[in-house]
């Protein structure tokens, strides 16, 4: 995993963690995905972003392995993403973090408890003590106090709530992690402390992230590349500038209306406030 | 460092030409957590630096070992050495700090009754919200006279739809086969003192009196009341409650009102029909166990037959519809925020209206005894 002062690898010679080839989703009459093609690359926080009814939480699920596409081919962590043998699922689910729009906490958990069941699940024979100790640290990370440790799920806030479903889908130091429009309902501090967050978590654990959002602010601080859904396919996967320039009616009315020529300039100034001393 | 070079698990030497330092090499991470226990634990006593340096993979449960290892044997984490690519890594947890959550009290007896207590008090507390519950609901019923733009027509006759007709396969069908059962029942005992004819009198007078209107209250707390508790609490949890309170429109009017109406329309008509086909169930028997053909059977029925047992059990129906719809939709309108408040809230209404159904029915058969109804 480079630090961010070092040079970054150039975009084509980091491999592919995530390969989708002509993914095919449709619902009745209505075809969502149509021959779709997407690639996401080691260590990078990719931001997928489309118009609402576009199929970005479908596209999830179908790389997940929660809905099974109607055609295409799905390639996870060099293992078949469709497959049904359990051992590949095994690979996957183990390899995997997923913080669903809510949180989707288990309700009659508290929050400690509810990291510790993918530990509980997929490495039984950890201590009790160390178990705790590691729940313990994952919930800090994610910006929780400690005391948040023993509360319910219906205890927290919003924000508080993301954070431990944050905490649960990073339980096992997956190197791929899944956020489903983690800035959704978040006021904009609440939401730009979650982008830091994600961005040190990433460099710390060396995730890889596919970020479905429709915050332009978190496209434009924490997203290495952006790919867009358009068309029924992905009509563009690449660092923003060039997604920018891209000659899509959606694209443009996306990225250059009022709220995208906002969030550019408070990068820019944000930027211009930084530089002098590097982080 | 490459990750993927080497699969090792996790190991220690000490250096041999610095005493007291110690090197890491492997993959320290959750996948070893048992290898990474014993390493550490076969650590020599004089180990005062460790240098993790070679290791090939560190995660967060490999950085937590170490920190728990270096406060054991009262050594300085922060001198420790780490490869520059772990290097956010230990910062971020070293970052963290040390915080633990407070402590809960909990002591096991004192505790215990201590929830017992809760318990009986919560009871009662129900108990005075049902009641001022029915005493609102009766106030608004009232209101409906003066204000018929209140009442929901389209509503309670879906209900009465859901609640009755889709009710009445299931209430013929058990009620059927328990009037079956009682003359069977019945028979067994009578035939010792020849007296099997009695059977229909037994069937009849139990089931008019008690069962009919018992089995259908029964049956439709079940059904009825849990649907209701999770319908409303379904909305409740969604937040729809709130919105029509701000819409301006009563929650008892638009949602308990209808179901309250439609259950003492339909609660009755469903007890007559349980009648019919338990007393159906006592002729079935008779014709085909006990040797006495349908036409004796009912002509037997037609010559004991009082009207009084009939109206002393369809007189409970409209009470056990009240009790049911109202326990049913208070209890679903009390759910908080979540899935499993819905789901206990639903067992309880359940529990609630089957118990009081039955202690309402066994000081009513007491009382209509006493009075000689």
């Amino acid at each position: 995993m480079t630090s961010p002062q070092s040079p970054a690898p150039s975009p084509d010679d980091r491999e592919a963690i995530i390969t989708v080839r002509g993914l095919v989703n449709r619902f009745g009459e209505q075809v969502v995905h149509d021959g779709l093609d997407l690639d996401v690359r080691r260590g990078e926080i990719l931001g997928v972003v489309g118009g609402s009814g576009t199929g970005k939480s479908v596209l999830m699920r179908s790389i997940l392995g929660l809905r099974r596409p109607d055609a295409g081919e799905i390639e996870v962590l060099g293992v078949d993403a469709l497959s049904e043998d359990p051992h590949d699922r095994h690979h996957i689910e183990r390899r995997t973090g997923v913080l669903f729009q809510d949180g989707a906490l288990f309700s009659s958990l508290s929050v400690g408890e509810n990291v510790q069941v993918p530990l509980k699940e997929h490495y039984p024979d950890l201590a009790d003590s160390l178990r705790y100790e590691l729940a313990l640290l994952k919930v800090k990370l994610s910006g929780l106090p400690a005391d948040a440790l023993d509360k319910l799920p219906s205890q927290l806030s919003g924000g508080m709530r993301k954070r431990a479903g944050l905490a649960r889908a990073l339980a096992l130091d997956p190197p791929l992690l899944f956020l489903d429009e983690p800035t959704a309902g978040l006021d904009p501090i609440g939401a730009a402390a979650f982008d830091e967050l994600t961005r040190t978590l990433q460099q710390a654990l060396g995730l890889t992230v596919f970020l479905i959002t429709h915050d332009l602010d978190t496209l434009y601080r924490i997203c290495d590349r952006v790919a867009v859904l358009a068309d029924r396919k992905v009509v563009v996967n690449a660092p923003l500038a060039e997604v920018e320039r891209l000659d899509h009616p959606w694209v443009q009315e996306y990225f250059h209306g009022p709220r995208a020529r906002a969030a550019q300039a408070t990068r820019e100034r944000n930027l211009a406030r930084v530089q002098p001393q590097a982080t | 460092m490459n990750a993927s070079a080497s699969r090792q698990p996790p190991s220690a030497e000490a250096d041999p030409r610095q005493s007291g330092l110690w090197r890491l090499r492997g993959r320290w991470t959750l996948s070893n957590a048992g290898a990474m226990g014993e390493v550490l634990r076969s650590a020599p006593e004089h180990v005062a630096m460790v240098d993790a340096r070679g290791v090939d993979r560190l995660d967060t449960l490999g950085v937590l070992q170490l920190m728990r290892f270096a406060r054991r044997r009262e050594l300085d984490f922060s001198a420790f050495e780490f490869d520059p690519a772990h290097q956010h890594l230990v910062e971020a947890i070293e970052d963290v700090g040390d915080d633990r959550p407070k402590k809960k009290r909990d002591y096991g007896f004192q505790a215990a009754l201590g929830r017992l207590g809760f318990a009986v008090a919560d009871n009662a507390g129900e108990i005075v919200a049902l009641i001022s519950f029915l005493g609102e609901n009766l106030a608004k019923f009232a209101r409906l006279v003066k204000q018929p733009w209140r009442f929901k027509p389209t509503a309670t006759v879906f209900h009465m739809e859901q609640v009755g007709l889709d009710a009445v396969p299931l209430v013929l069908l058990l009620s059927y086969l328990v009037g079956a059962v009682i003359a069977f029942l019945g028979a067994n005992i009578l035939a010792d003192f020849g007296a099997t004819i009695y059977v229909v009198e037994l069937v009849s007078i139990a089931f008019l009196r008690e069962f009919g209107v018992l089995l259908t209250a029964i049956i439709l707390a079940g059904r009825t009341a849990s649907a209701f508790t999770a319908q409303i609490g379904a909305m409740v949890s969604r937040e729809e409650v709130d919105a029509m309170r701000t819409l301006g429109l009563d929650p008892v009017d638009v949602l308990v009102l209808p179901r309250l109406i439609a259950l003492v329309i339909m609660l009755p008509l469903l007890s007559f029909l349980a009648d019919i086909a338990g007393l159906a169930g006592g002729i079935s028997v008779g014709a085909f166990s006990l040797g006495i053909p349908p036409q004796a059977y009912l002509a037997r029925m037609q010559d004991t037959f009082e009207m009084r047992h009939f109206l002393v059990g369809m007189s409970k129906a409209p009470i056990f519809a009240v009790l049911i719809a109202l326990i049913g939709c208070l209890e679903g309108l009390q759910v908080k925020g979540t899935a499993q408040s819905v789901g206990e809230r639903t067992t309880s209404s359940v529990v609630q209206s089957i118990s009081l159904v039955i202690v309402i029915d066994a000081i009513a058969a007491i009382w209509f005894m006493q009075m000689d109804w």
